[in-house]
């Protein structure tokens, strides 16, 4: 038989490429409770992933109310995609899905950044992405270290234990 | 379950080494048990531990412990390094939070 020897997560480098309120925050629950259980975290947003990192947007992230098929009504009904693209219908259920994290005490993105950050999480901007974008580094957070490219992020990301985590 | 003689008592732990019964705990166990974490108890610790043995029910968060007034979040993760709210809830003899956050 051989022997199975675990080696344990000390370290992920996470690259967040979506805008949404579930892709981000998937990313910041899990780099925030890498941090939390004492393993480093370095997270790097990219393409629609900088509104995450944006002073502008950051607090204000939607879900998709269309072409979101597992959306559903309050109750468990589908949720119609012709309703989802009524105006104003997208902004009140991210609104909603956001006061629902609240009481479960997730925090704001603003405020999740700075837990993050406290633990010793650093955050990254994409160069190509802000180009493409037209972004500044002044639009972006204070928690951002730095905008830095893909193989910046990559010559961090080793190390024995390490992994490269795509949401 | 297993059985470990913390301080001179003889208490029942979970298989990662946190306090089942609450009620069992004193200060001279904490101070054991931060031992093996290689955390030195001080006043400061004294008082979240304090903190969080009250609020052990209502389900912890780092955030809670944040605005407790007693430390920030920062200050949390200067004072128990390497996981502050699985070390601290340890070290204060409450069960491990099942919080992500």
């Amino acid at each position: 038989m051989t022997e199975k020897k675990d080696t344990q997560v000390k370290k992920v480098a996470m690259i967040c490429a979506k805008g949404t309120i579930e892709d981000v925050y998937a990313t910041l629950v899990m780099a925030n409770g890498a941090v939390m259980e004492g393993m480093e975290a370095k997270v790097f947003f990219t393409f629609f992933g900088l509104d995450a990192i944006t002073k502008k947007h950051m607090n204000k992230l939607h879900t998709a109310t269309v072409g979101n098929p597992a959306m559903r009504m309050p109750g468990g009904l589908p949720f119609p995609t012709l309703l989802g693209a009524i105006p104003g219908v997208e902004a009140g259920v991210s609104a909603m899905m956001r006061s629902q994290m609240d009481k479960l005490d997730i925090p704001p993105v603003d405020e999740f950044l700075d837990m993050i950050t406290a633990g010793g999480g650093e955050i990254y901007a994409c160069k190509l992405a802000m180009d493409m974008f037209k972004m500044k580094k002044e639009d972006l957070s204070d928690h951002v270290i730095d905008v830095i490219t893909i193989g910046d992020f990559y010559s961090m990301a080793g190390g024995e234990g390490s992994q490269v985590i795509f949401t | 379950m297993a059985q470990k003689t913390i301080a001179g008592v003889n208490l029942e732990v979970s298989d990662e080494g946190y306090l089942t019964d609450p009620s069992q705990w004193n200060e001279e166990i904490a101070k054991e048990i931060a031992k093996e974490e290689n955390i030195e108890l001080n006043d400061k610790h004294f008082e979240v531990i304090k903190f969080i043995r009250e609020n052990a029910e209502s389900g912890l968060t780092i955030r809670k412990v944040g605005k407790s007034g007693i430390v920030d979040i920062k200050g949390f993760y200067d004072l128990f390094p390497g996981g502050p709210l699985k070390m601290s809830t340890k070290i204060a003899g409450i069960p491990k939070p099942t919080s992500c956050v």
